[in-house]
């Protein structure tokens, strides 16, 4: 026991040591968290619309305000006609346009139903989808107001449904992201580069002819990083939490159990891919392009799984992060427990035990 | 100096394929204990592969191979706590101190933390490199990492240890300096068996074996092998048997 904390003090001086090391370490997650949070955030402000008004009553009055008077919106200008619609889109400066039927407030009263509609410009998609999805919501809260108020009896439409995102903000989708792009990187590449030093290093071979067993030594080499990546872990949660406002419904402790399941599958990537690389550079390389990207691009992280072609969303199936991050949304937004997520924790703890099998296999054949 | 007689490395018919490649074709010899073997040969000739295998890093197609009486086969564990092994890389931790390189291999032969610390000691004062124990090992001269990396590989007082080219790369002051110390090793009792392409350091071992495209060609003194070529020194002997093979 004591060779095996030697071995771990070791592993820590090396970390420690390395300025490189400790900037991806604990300089990125906090970088990456502030940069998703502040930058790339998907969240709008000050979009420019236009406003259609064909009844110009006191309640389609009432609802423009509460549009503009959201921060999200500014009007660029009204529009008295059809034709002037195509044209205001062409123009390009606006992204939307806001349309109230003839006889607004009249028909909301006598049929208890009336229509707005929302022409968005889609050739940036993205934003599109944001901006009309802000103004529906805008909108529905006006009504569940009125409708609280009791003076107009009228049914809410709830076609478009925003669930528990109702600000809809974009913390709450790039939280959970994050977590999974870091604990990866710091898990699977920090590892699989460590160890594959040793053997770049000639080290590998001298503890090889010592008395320690192979598994010790990988296990030796591996404990420290999922110390580290828990740490980082808890301060993604904590930045989180206290600096964008990232709710956490769920429990913590079962939250940090399948952060744990994560790292834990992430470190036995690593090892795999330290069996299969002969260099550092080479386990970079690997844990950059098998790993990283597909993490970033495939997990539903930054583009939704639902729009992608059937062979990446088949891809995409596969990714452990996707899984782990859907387990993240459920525990943090939505307070869910292992009931609603049994299913991928399952498949995170299958797919962890299936590379620690594969990594054991080729750390024996290695020595043939 | 008197020689034990017993043999500590037994090898019989020692085969190591890669493939198609046959890297260690039969190979039979012995070691005896106390003995400074040197096993000879160009690049490419098989030497690593033959080490590799008899500190058990490396399995051997077939034959049988036995250190400090185990199998290294079937009885890997009990070999890896009777060897010691120095690789071509010198195999020290850059980013640790020399002190802590010894502290962190003596700690993983299971060695107790007084007793490291005390040899440690003393070994730095017989190194005279007292003053250098806290400097990281990166800004260390070849030459004394190899050192260090020898003293370290016979820390736990292994009775073989293993160098594969200790002083490559070195020039012949410093590894004249190096072979101060596999002597005093050898004095003290320990078996070394070392690799080189030097010939020059082929005379300072008691037996060698030259080894030639993963055959050994021959095997004897130094002294008994210029006899048998008629040379004058190792390197002669070397190229007379190098040629003889073109021919």
């Amino acid at each position: 026991m004591s060779r095996f904390i030697g071995f771990v003090k070791k592993e820590f001086s090396h970390i420690f040591r390395d300025y490189r090391t400790m900037l991806i370490l604990f300089g990125m997650p906090v970088a990456q968290i502030l940069i998703f949070g502040y930058v790339v955030s998907n969240e709008i402000k000050d979009i420019k619309i236009a406003i259609y008004d064909k009844s110009k009553d006191n309640v389609t009055q009432e609802i423009t305000n509460k549009i503009l008077s959201s921060g999200y919106f500014i009007i660029d200008k009204n529009i008295d006609n059809d034709n002037q619609v195509e044209d205001a889109f062409k123009k390009g400066n606006i992204r939307e346009v806001i349309i109230f039927e003839p006889h607004f407030a009249e028909k909301l009263e006598r049929e208890g139903k009336a229509s707005i509609q929302i022409l968005a410009d889609a050739s940036d998609a993205n934003t599109a989808n944001i901006v009309s999805n802000y103004t529906s919501a805008i909108i529905r809260t006006y009504m569940k107001n009125e409708l609280m108020k009791g003076e107009l009896p009228f049914v809410i439409d709830t076609k478009v449904q925003i669930l528990y995102n109702k600000e809809l903000k974009g913390v709450y989708m790039f939280v959970p992201g994050t977590m999974a792009l870091i604990l990866m990187l710091v898990s699977a590449m920090m590892t699989s580069i460590s160890i594959t030093r040793e053997k770049e290093m000639g080290t590998m071979e001298v503890l090889l002819v010592s008395p320690l067993r192979p598994m010790p030594i990988i296990l030796g080499k591996v404990i420290p990083y999922v110390g580290l990546a828990f740490m980082n872990a808890l301060v993604i949660i904590a930045l989180s939490y206290f600096v964008f406002d990232m709710p956490m419904q769920g429990n913590l402790t079962f939250l940090l159990l399948e952060t744990l399941l994560f790292i834990l599958m992430a470190l036995s990537l690593g090892i795999l891919i330290s069996t299969v690389s002969k260099s550092q550079m080479m386990a970079m390389f690997i844990s950059m392009f098998a790993l990283m990207l597909p993490t970033m691009l495939l997990s539903g992280f930054i583009f939704p799984i639902e729009n992608m072609p059937k062979i990446l969303q088949w891809l995409s199936s596969i990714m452990p992060a996707r899984y782990f991050i859907v387990i993240v949304k459920n525990i943090m937004i939505k307070g869910s427990g292992i009931l609603v997520v049994w299913k991928e924790t399952l498949y995170l703890t299958g797919i962890t035990i299936l590379f620690l099998v594969i990594s054991i296999k080729k750390f024996k054949v290695r020595l043939e | 100096m008197l020689k034990q007689t017993e043999n500590i490395i037994e090898v019989s018919n020692l085969v190591k394929k890669f493939g198609n490649f046959t890297a260690n074709d039969d190979l039979t010899f012995d070691v005896k204990q106390g003995e400074i073997f040197g096993f000879l040969g160009a690049n490419g000739a098989g030497k690593t592969t033959t080490l590799k295998i008899l500190s058990g890093l490396s399995y051997p197609t077939s034959g049988k191979v036995k250190v400090a009486g185990f199998d290294v086969y079937r009885e890997r564990e009990k070999v890896k706590k009777n060897i010691g092994y120095m690789s071509q890389k010198f195999s020290l931790y850059d980013d640790l101190t020399v002190k802590e390189n010894i502290r962190f291999y003596g700690g993983i032969y299971g060695l107790p933390g007084k007793y490291i610390k005390e040899k440690t000691d003393e070994l730095l004062r017989r190194l005279k490199m007292e003053n250098i124990k806290d400097s990281l090992i990166k800004s260390l001269p070849l030459g004394w990492k190899q050192k260090i990396a020898f003293s370290v590989a016979i820390f736990h007082n292994p009775g073989i240890v293993f160098l594969d080219e200790p002083t490559g790369g070195v020039d012949p002051i410093t590894r004249r300096d190096f072979w101060e110390l596999i002597y005093e090793a050898s004095y003290s009792g320990i078996t070394v068996f070392v690799t080189t392409h030097y010939m020059d350091e082929a005379e300072y071992c008691d037996r060698v074996s030259i080894m030639d495209q993963g055959r050994i060609e021959a095997m004897d003194t130094p002294a008994l092998l210029k006899k048998q070529y008629n040379a004058e020194n190792m390197d002669e002997v070397f190229i007379r048997i190098a040629r003889k093979q073109q021919l």
